[in-house]
Order: C-alpha cells, then structure tokens, then sequence
C-alpha cells in the first residue's frame, strides 16, 4: 500500500506540468497526435511520472513560436455555465495566420513548427490543413471555432475557421498613424467568403518591415505627454526598474518606446484618498499621444474607466503598475496623519470600532486595487510587504496568507476556453497584475518571465472585441474561475461518492444521534450535491462491521456483517456502493429502518479503526468523501484508544494530551488522502475520546470535524437542532473532490509553513481530496531574497478540483500587495485580524509541538515584541505610556482574546476534547468566523431600531453598535446580544424593560424567563421582528448553527457568558487594562 | 592489527557510500529552483525527500555498527569522537514524532520550512563530520599498515 500511495504521490504531482507535458508532445509529434493523446492517454494518468522532466525540459530550450492555442478552443457550447462564454456569437471568428504555424506542421511529420520559415506564414495558407478529418478528432480538434457550432465541420466549411483574414494590414497601420501593427486588423466576418491570403505575419517572430517606421515616428510623439486628468502633481520619479528585458527581439519599436517612456521618468502621480483614509492612488503615465489613436476601445467600459489612457489594446496599462509605485507611496504616506497616528492605549480605551472592521486596503492605485482579491477570500497579514527578511524581523510581526479558497461566490467568472494562458516557466495563471508588454507578450508577475500570448487570447468573449488581451476576463477578474480541459486530469473525473459510517454501539443508540441523521439525510437526499452519477453508500459498526448491500432488485436492503476485525474485507465487490438515482427508494428504506435496527443491542465495543479501513478499502477505487459518526473512545481492533484525560490535572497545562497517542489515523489519512478520500469526523461524545488522536483522520485527509459535547435527544436538545442544522449544510454545500491547491508568489518570497487540514505534498502544493466551502487555510510566508526593484508582490492561489458535476475545474485567486522598504509603513498595513488569525495557528501548532505555556508566553510576546520594535525604531519622541500604531491598535485587545479563548485558556473549566477542537477550528475556520469566535460581537437588543438597517429581500436588518466585552457596558436595563460564533448569548437585565421581556421574550415578566430558554417565539410585534431578523441574519452568514441562550443573572450559562467579556478579568486571566499594564512593562524595559 | 585493517578498509568503503549519498540527498534543492523550469525542480526535490527518509536510519545503523567495532578494537579516542554523534542519533530516534512504523520524519511536517531547513542542515554537518573523520581513519589504516 505504501508503494502504491507514494506511486500516486508522485504522479499527481505532476498534475499541473500537465499542460506542459502536451507542450512537449506537441513539439515532438505535431497537432495530430497531441490531440489523440488528448483523448485517450491523459485520461489514465500513467506514464506520465518520468518523463515529464525530460520531456518539458527538452522542449523549454527550443524556445518556439508556439501557440498553445493550437489546442481546442471551445467557447460556448453546452457546458458553459458563465456569463462570460461567447454563446450565441455565431460568428466564426477569424484567427490570424499565427495559428497556422501550428496547423502547417500536419503536412511535416515532427517538430517543424518552429523551423517554418515566417515566409511560408504569408503565403497561402494552404486549405490542405484541412486534412484535418474533423470527424475524426474529437473535441481536441475543435479548435478555431469561437461559436456553437460543433466540432465537427463538413471539409468543405474548413476554410472558415482560418482563412478570412480580411484586411490586407500593411497598409493600414501606416495610415491610421497607430503604433501597433496588430490592432490594425479588421477582421470582417465573412462567413462563407472566399479564403484569403493573409500577409500579416505575427510581430512576435518576424516584425514585418512595415513596422519600422512607425517605430521610428513614434519617439516624437512623446514629450508631449499631458498631465493626468485627474490632476495632481507630478513627479518625477528617480529611477525607474526597465519594463522587461529587452531580450526578445519582438516588436521592437513597442518595446523601445515604452522603456523609453519610462526612462524619462515623466509619471505623473495623483493621490486618492479611499475610504480607509490611508490609501494613495497613482494614476497610471500617460501614454503619447500616438496611442492614444491606435484604435476604437472597442469595450464600453473603457470609456467609464478613469485611465489615462483612451487607447485601445495598445496602452499595456499593467507595466505601469508597478514602476511608479514606490516613490508614490513614500510621499504619499506622508499625506495620511490617520494611518500613521499612533495611538496611546492605555488611554484610549474605546478602540473598538462599532461596526465589524474591515480589512485594511492595500496601498495601490486605485485602479490595481479595484481588480485586486476581495480580502474575505484571500488576506495578508502585512498590505505592504516588507522589502526584506531583515526588515520583517524587526517589525516582529508574521507575515503570511489567510485564504477562503472555495467561499461560496455569487458572483464568480467562469471561463470555458481550451487554452488557459499559464506562464511557461512558473505555470502562474494570466492574472490582472500581469504586464503586456504589447499585444503579442505577457510578463509574468511572478516569475518575470515574458511569455507570448496565444492566438485565442486574443479575441475577447465578453466584448466580442479582437486585439484586446487585457480586457479578457482572465485579465480583469483576480478571482476567477477555468473550466480545464484534460491535461488537467489524471483520470477520468470521479462521480461524487458519499460514505456514512455510522457508531451503532449501545452508547451511540443511547445519544438517538442516528434518529435525527438518518431524518436529515432522508430529507437532503435529493440536494446532495452530485448528477446522475451520484454514488451513495452506508456502513454500521459496533464490535463488528456491518455492510449493507443495496443490489438493484432487492425488496430490502441486506446487511452483511463482518466480524473479523483484525483482517477487515469487503464482503462483496459492488453493491455496496450504489448509485443513488437508480435505487434510491432501497436507501430511503435503509434510512427509515436504520433507527430501529439497533436498539435491543447491547454492544458497547467500538472498532472505529477497522471500520475506517473498510471504508476506506470500498472507497479507494473512486475517492470522495465518508463522513464518520462517532461517539465513544475506539476500544477494539486496530486505532484503539484509551483515556488518557485525568480531571483533576487539567490545571496544569504541561501534561495535557495534545499531541496523538497513535499514528493509526494520520497513516489512514494519508492513504485516504492519496486515493482521493476525505474522512469527515462527526464525534457526539459525552466522555473523553481523545480527539487529538481521531482528529487526525480529518486533518490530514483534508476533511473536517465536527464535535458535539454531550449529545443527546432527550437530555440535550439545543445539540439536536445544531446537528440538524449543519448536517443540513453539510450535506448540501458544495464540494470539490480530488483537489490540489498550489499557492505561488512573486520570486524572492517563499511559503514557510500551511495551516489548515490537508496534506502538503509539496512545498508549495497542498493535497485536498475534498474541498468544502468552508474550510480556510493559513500560511506563513517568508522573504528569501530582498525585494528589491519590485514595486509590488502577487500572490496566486490555484485550487484544481472536480466538481460534483464531474467538471474538472480551476479556481485562481490572485493578490497584488505593494513592497515597502521602511518599517513604518510595514506597521501602517498591518492586518490585525489577520495578524491575530495567523498567530492562532501558530499557536495551536507551538501548543501540540512543545507546550500550551510555551504557546501563550509566544503569544503574548508577539505583542510585546511588535510593540517595542515600534517604539524603538518607529517612534522619534518617547513618549510615555503605550504606544501603538493606528493599525495595531488592537492587537492586545486580539491577542488578549485568543489568551481568553478555549484553545489557549488555563483553568480547570475545559474539557481536554473541547479544547483540542477549538484548536481543530483555529485551524481550519476561515479568518471571519476564527475573529469571532476569540472576540464576540456584542450588541444591545433591547432598542433595535430601523435607522440604519440593512435591507436585503424586503427585510429590515436592525444594525446595532458593537459594544466592547465589558461588564461595565452592560446595563441592568438592557438586553444585550452576544455572538460568539458557535454560540450566541442573551443576556437580559434585571430591571430590563417590561416591552422587551413581553414583546420580544413573550413572557410576562423578567422572573418568568425560563432558566434555559433557547429559542425566541415569533410574535406579532415590530421588536421581535427586528430582533429574529436580526438573529437569523446573524446566523445565515455562517455555514454553522449557533444556538442562541437566553440568560438571565441566575442562570447556569451565565459563566460562560461572563467568560466571553474579555476586556475583564477572569479568576484566570488579566483584564485588558491590566495586559497592557503588563505588556507596557515588558515593552518599556 | 589485522583486524583494524579490515575494519578500516570496510570502513573507507562505507563512507565513500555515505558520503555519496548524503551529497545527493542534501543537495540544497534551492539553489536549483532558479533555473528555467522550477515546476521540474519542485517535483524532483519532492522525490528526494522521499528518498533522503528511506536512508535516514539506514546511516544511523550504519554509524552504531562502527562505534561498537571501534569499541570491539578499543580505540578509544575514536569512539569517543563518535560519541556525541551516536548521542545525538539516539536523541533522534527516541524523540522522533509517533510512529508505529520505522521512519524519523513525519511526512506531514516534513514540508513546514523549518524542519526542512533543520535536516538540510543537519544533512551538511553530518557530512562535513563524515569526511573529517573519514580522512582520519584514512590516516590511522596508512599509519597502522606502515609501522606494522
């Protein structure tokens, strides 16, 4: 199994050379045979581990006038589910010459491609390309072809997908006056028309001599450059790093001029203050006016954008991203008193902003930020990179990612194009911070390679507009989302399979847990995400191991139990996985009776282990995900466990368990991972199960967990309704399956360490047999080699993933972060929600490695350490008290929380389970949802009123204030609102006033109040109304269900309550006035 | 006498195998990644994580087999400069992360840069020990061939 595991390893990781390795082929074979491995050889995934090195690199040094846009290029047709897809053109779309390159090969037999002498493109293209028997190759062939119409064309209708190139150019450049050869195409849709010749030879190999002299007008046209129109001074920028090396030999007047351009250095610079008070915008240079002419945008939304450029394809707005940006942020930060105020914090105590806070904006031009990652999906720690290591250790702060990779999006753009332009060095996606630098190449923006733009590339599906690369919606979305095609698999994609395990022990018939999943999953049967491959299946254990078989044909489902645990077996081969469509009325049987088939047991054993291992043998052929359900220790066979939580030694944090006593689970996870199963733990246990161990079945097979302490239908029905809930969630979210996620970044910056459930396979690539939209990671990153030269850092995350349509598909988010060389303005874009989330998994990993102290001591010192960097080299007067900069303001206050919150807690009042999965959640909630957890909102319910509300689908949400976590805000005549993420608190006053206890509670009096009331009843009065608009509006902006308690000052929870005021002080922990008393000793030492 | 010349012979040999072996395996896959394709580089230096696990704790045997002939021949000073080694081999082994298996890495961490970092270090001065010591038994086995 080993062998096996490692075999597989090894050869998805070459899951992205994937397109390189057709490259490869495609040089080495011609069209014709890349095509057929298309179809059939990619699909199998083997033999392609070895050679791809040799391969790949073989074909790097050749250095050819490829287009991968040889391949197909299928836009529209039925799988497009974007908006962005160019259904319904109906035009055949006329591609120039420069595909036929790759289409004259077919009458060579190998590599000519590259050695085709240019003036073979301007002769007739020979209709005899049409030897292409489009019957005969599937939709690998399909290419050229921009419309609906299907692949497979008569011969005769061939000539239209290359030969109306109407414009004879040469000419027309000239007397258009426009610098760029290539917008001066017109291509005339001529469907039907005679094939013509076409002259034009791409500028990227041979710039035809009719270029020359343009390139030669074209210097004079510069000096006039004119002022920006959004106005502003203008700077004059010292140096400026060359757009890119001058290598190639491409069009050279482009390149010149642009280099030139900016040589002179005329940039003009014009600052914006955004929202956050402490952005500067820089307007992009203008471009000569020779541009500006080139030709018709084309776009309608070129006209409304504030560019300075009215230029069409030609203006290469992203070179310009970058060369102006340093010198603009270093005066422009002198414009922003706001962001560089610091801030004394032990007197400024209301630092708590009222309305939840945002992420701070990174300081780039307007127009980059507008395109950049929207921060819920992907944050950084630091908006202004620190240009080197030396410099991020001084500022004492971590710098890393927090992504949400797989949110659910409203608004997501999906391409559906054969080609999907990747940098041939680094396989970054085309992304909006990428630079043209013209038509025909793109740099890299993480690797700085330039790269040619392939032919498709060209033609823009949204506008219908040719010649406009940077308009495509590849270049103007940073999230956005591919539709790959088949290089991008191993093998066929995988039908979405579902496996329940299911505890049946006497303990777990006890809880009545299977009553309430086997009614939730009955209801959400037909909205598990999945088509009509859907495969579905369900085991039992106790001592034993029960399958049960669901045959086509059978009047009812036929349990087959298997005892020996030591050497588990699949009973039968098939059956046991079915397909859920064909017999779904046999499952709904199996899911009513499965209730009642227990309850007489009297098994009290568990063989948890075994039963992963046959679930896991019935699910390696395909992959998917088996959700486990579990409530007692393991006590037989393989991955059994024993307690090992002693009560009365919870105090001392040293001897806590947190590490696993078994590497049972991480091995089975890992062979889960590499078969492409994900193992979902749901642990409903009253006593200890050691969670650290059972954890690691989720962690590292990229699943998640879920615990409900103490959960019984009878005794506990607040955990009934929260299991309901997100199991409601759980089984009908999206999913992804047989996932990998790489994360790249600019070179010079290296990924440190990943936080998150998964398994890194890579140093940069981490493993994911599922993906769920709920699940955020974390990484620290770290600056290898100085930044110097580079205005602005990318980062790109890439998550390759099968749908439950069974579509391979490619989700790209992309960031753009400013460098910064000082340490002030390090401290200016620090994130400290992010900052906060990044140091909780940090600590969770210090807690498990060395000690739940040695983690708190290292949390406390980050804030102790950041500050007294920032008194020292930041701040000229030393002033007294605490000093802080405006963005770190509340980072004790963060770190204060995380000190309070269940993972990182001391005290007695924990239970070693729940803490472990806490830190289970630091690590795998997105960033939102962890910043609630450790700091809870607090809100004041008892005057919700209208002013201010939000109002989505004809309701009103009431938006009241966020209040600091102190007794002292609380009023004996309010009611006051806690969310704490999981867990929502209602806290009603003594004196609280009689309207809210009748209208809102329903009963008459505050004494009436139930000691645990859960659920507020639904009453005709405006106050209720606002207050469960409020709640549930709370709680549908999270994938889990909060209970909602109501408390009163008698009540038992009102502990747990108080605990949550983290501004106060504990039994255990220091009040916030006394932590910065703390941390301003340390710092001023 | 005769046996410590068989012995240091084995030696020579052996550590010319480790030394070979170290030198592939540790080979700082960094500086390579800033060649032309470092998707390439990335895949290879995956394998040779891969690889530099599997031969961990072959060396390890390897290294208590010569301390317990050195201790068979009582050459004291040898052993004694293989001493902190052998400690630190055994530090190694007994606080490795929970394994049922054999194995000193844990392929889940092995990835996080620090431990990464750490073993390549650790590879470099190892292999600097081996070939000190390597050149050392070198000049006991000529000194001991020519004074016999």
């Amino acid at each position: 199994m080993a062998s096996r595991y490692a075999c597989h390893a090894a050869l998805s990781g070459n899951f992205f050379l994937g397109t390189a390795l057709t490259l490869g082929r495609f040089f080495l074979l011609g069209p014709v045979q890349n095509s057929l491995m298309h179809s059939s050889q990619m699909l199998d995934g083997q033999g392609f581990g070895s050679t791809v090195p040799g391969l790949y690199s073989h074909q790097i040094p050749t250095k050819v006038p490829v287009h991968p846009s040889s391949g197909q290029y299928n836009f529209g047709g039925s799988q497009n589910v974007s908006l962005l897809s160019n259904q319904g053109s109906g035009q055949t779309l006329n591609r120039p010459p420069a595909g036929l390159i790759s289409m004259a090969p077919l009458q060579h037999t190998s590599s000519v491609p590259q050695m085709l002498p240019p003036s073979q493109n301007s002769a007739a293209i020979p209709s005899s390309s049409s030897s292409f028997v489009p019957g005969a190759y599937p939709p690998a062939l399909s290419n050229w072809q921009y419309g609906q119409t299907p692949m497979s064309q008569p011969t005769g209708s061939q000539t239209n997908h290359f030969a109306h190139v109407a414009g004879t150019l040469p000419t027309q450049p000239l007397s258009s006056g426009s610098t760029n050869p290539a917008t001066s195409y017109q291509y005339t849709v001529s469907p039907g028309g005679p094939p013509l010749q076409n002259s034009y030879m791409k500028p990227g190999f041979v710039p035809p001599p009719v270029n020359r002299p343009l390139a030669s007008a074209f210097p004079p046209a510069r000096p006039p450059l004119g002022p920006p129109q959004a106005g502003g001074p203008p700077l004059v920028r010292p140096s400026a790093p060359p757009v890119g090396p001058p290598n190639s030999s491409l069009p050279q007047p482009l390149l010149n001029s642009a280099a030139n351009q900016e040589g002179k250095g005329l940039i003009n610079s014009v600052y914006l203050n955004l929202k956050m008070g402490r952005n500067v915008g820089y307007s992009y240079p203008t471009l000569p006016p020779g541009y500006q002419n080139a030709s018709s945008p084309g776009a309608p939304g070129m006209q409304s954008s504030p560019l300075q450029y009215q230029a069409g394809p030609q203006p290469f707005p992203q070179p310009a991203l970058g060369t102006n940006h340093i010198t603009g942020s270093m005066s422009g930060l002198s414009l922003q008193p706001e962001g560089l105020r610091s801030i004394n914090l032990l007197q400024e105590r209301n630092i708590l902003p009222t309305t939840p806070l945002q992420a701070p904006v990174p300081n780039l031009h307007e127009e980059i930020q507008k395109l950049n990652c929207n921060p819920e999906l992907f944050r950084c720690t630091l908006t202004n990179i620190p240009q080197t290591q030396a410099l991020l250790n001084k500022a004492k702060l971590p710098l890393g990612l927090l992504l949400h990779p797989f949110k659910d999006l409203s608004q997501l753009p999906v391409v559906t194009s054969s080609t999907i332009v990747r940098c041939r060095s680094c396989r970054t996606y085309i992304n909006p911070f990428v630079s043209f630098l013209d038509q025909r190449r793109w740099k890299c923006n993480l690797c700085y390679r330039v790269n040619d733009v392939p032919e498709e590339f060209m033609y823009n599906p949204v506008t219908r507009v040719y010649g406009e690369p940077h308009k495509r919606p590849e270049v103007q979305n940073a999230t956005i989302e591919f539709m790959a095609p088949s290089e991008y698999m191993l093998r066929p994609p995988q039908p979405p399979v579902y496996l329940f395990v299911f505890d049946v022990s006497h303990n777990a018939i006890e809880t009545g847990y299977l009553t309430t999943v086997s009614k939730t999953l009955l209801d959400n049967l037909d909205l598990l995400p999945g088509n009509t491959r859907t495969k579905i299946g369900f085991i039992t254990f106790d001592s034993t191991i029960h399958f049960y078989s669901l045959q086509e044909g059978l009047s009812q489902p036929q349990m087959l139990i298997v005892s020996d645990i030591e050497d588990v077996f699949i009973p039968m081969p098939e059956n046991l996985l079915v397909n859920l469509n064909e017999n779904k009325e046999l499952i709904q049987d199996l899911l009513r009776t499965l209730p009642q088939m227990f309850t007489k047991s009297l098994e009290t054993q568990s063989a948890l282990g075994p039963a992963l291992q046959a679930a896991f043998k019935l699910m390696s052929p395909t992959g998917g995900r088996i959700s486990v359900f579990q409530t007692q220790l393991p006590s037989v066979g393989v991955g059994s466990l024993k307690s090992r939580e002693e009560p009365n030694q919870r105090a001392s944090a040293k001897d806590i368990h947190l590490t696993p006593s078994t590497d049972f689970y991480k091995k089975l996870a890992l062979d889960c991972s590499g078969q492409q199963v994900a193992v979902d733990l749901f642990l409903l246990s009253g006593q200890y199960s050691d969670l650290a161990s059972l954890g690691c079945i989720s962690r590292y097979s990229a699943g998640s967990v879920y615990y409900y302490q103490s959960y019984h239908h009878q005794h506990n029905p607040v955990q009934v309704e929260k299991l309901q809930k997100e199991l409601k969630r759980y089984l009908t979210r999206k999913i992804g399956f047989e996932a990998v996620m790489r994360i790249r970044c600019t070179k010079g910056l290296s990924i440190h360490t990943f936080h998150g459930n998964f398994f890194v396979r890579s140093t940069d690539l981490l493993s994911l047999p599922n993906v769920n939209p709920d699940a955020g990671y974390a990484v620290q990153m770290s600056v290898e080699e100085s930044l110097t030269d580079m205005p602005v850092v990318s980062f790109q995350s890439a998550l390759l993933y099968t749908s439950s349509k069974g579509e391979r598909r490619i989700r790209v988010h992309t960031m753009c972060l400013p460098v910064v060389t000082t340490l002030n303005d390090v401290y200016l874009g620090a994130d400290v929600q992010a900052i906060t989330g990044l140091l909780a998994n940090m600590a969770v990993d210090r807690s498990v490695s060395a000690s739940l102290s040695d983690a708190r001591d290292a949390l406390v010192n980050a804030v102790i350490d950041s500050l007294s960097a920032y008194r020292s080299s930041v701040l000229s007067i030393q002033q007294p008290g605490l000093m802080a900069p405006y963005s770190l303001r509340l980072f004790p206050l963060h770190v204060l929380a995380l000190l309070k919150q269940k993972a990182f807690q001391t005290g007695t009042n924990i239970r070693l389970d729940e803490r472990i999965f806490t830190m289970c959640q630091v690590k795998n909630q997105p960033l939102i949802f962890l910043m609630l957890m450790t700091h809870p909102n607090l809100y004041r319910v008892d005057n919700l009123t209208d002013e201010g509300a939000l109002n989505i689908n004809d309701r009103t949400i009431p938006q009241p204030p966020i209040l600091q976590l102190s007794v002292e805000k609380l009023s004996r005549d309010g009611a006051y609102l806690m969310d704490a993420g999981s867990v929502m608190f209602m806290w009603v006053g003594k004196n609280c006033g009689q309207n809210f206890v009748s209208q809102v509670l329903g009963v008459p009096s505050y004494v009436s109040i139930p000691q645990n009331m859960t659920h507020l009843p639904e009453l005709e009065t405006a106050e209720s109304t606002r207050t469960i608009a409020f709640i549930s509006w709370l709680r549908e902006q999270r994938p889990f269900f909060p209970i909602l308690h109501i408390i009163r000052d008698e009540s038992p929870l009102k502990s747990s309550f108080l605990q949550n005021m983290i501004e106060d002080r504990t039994e255990s922990a220091l009040s916030y006035y006394e932590f910065l008393l703390h941390i301003q000793q340390q710092v001023n030492k | 006498n005769i046996f410590k010349f068989v012995q240091f012979k084995f030696l020579l040999c052996s550590y010319l195998i480790t030394f070979d072996e170290l030198k592939t395996d540790y080979k700082n896959p960094i500086d390579q990644c800033n060649t032309l394709n470092p998707t390439v580089e990335k895949v290879k230096k995956i394998k040779r994580v891969k690889i530099a696990l599997k031969l961990v704790l072959p060396e390890y045997l390897i290294h208590a087999f010569f301390c317990v002939m050195f201790l068979c021949a009582a050459e004291w000073l040898t052993l004694g400069l293989n001493m902190p080694l052998l400690a630190y081999h055994i530090w190694r082994y007994m606080s490795r992360p929970v394994m049922s298996g054999p194995g000193l890495y844990d392929p889940t961490t092995i990835m996080n840069a620090d431990i990464l970092a750490y073993c390549q270090k650790e590879g470099w001065c190892k292999l600097a020990f081996y070939l000190l010591s390597f050149f050392y038994y070198l000049y006991g086995m000529i000194y001991v061939l020519v004074s016999s």
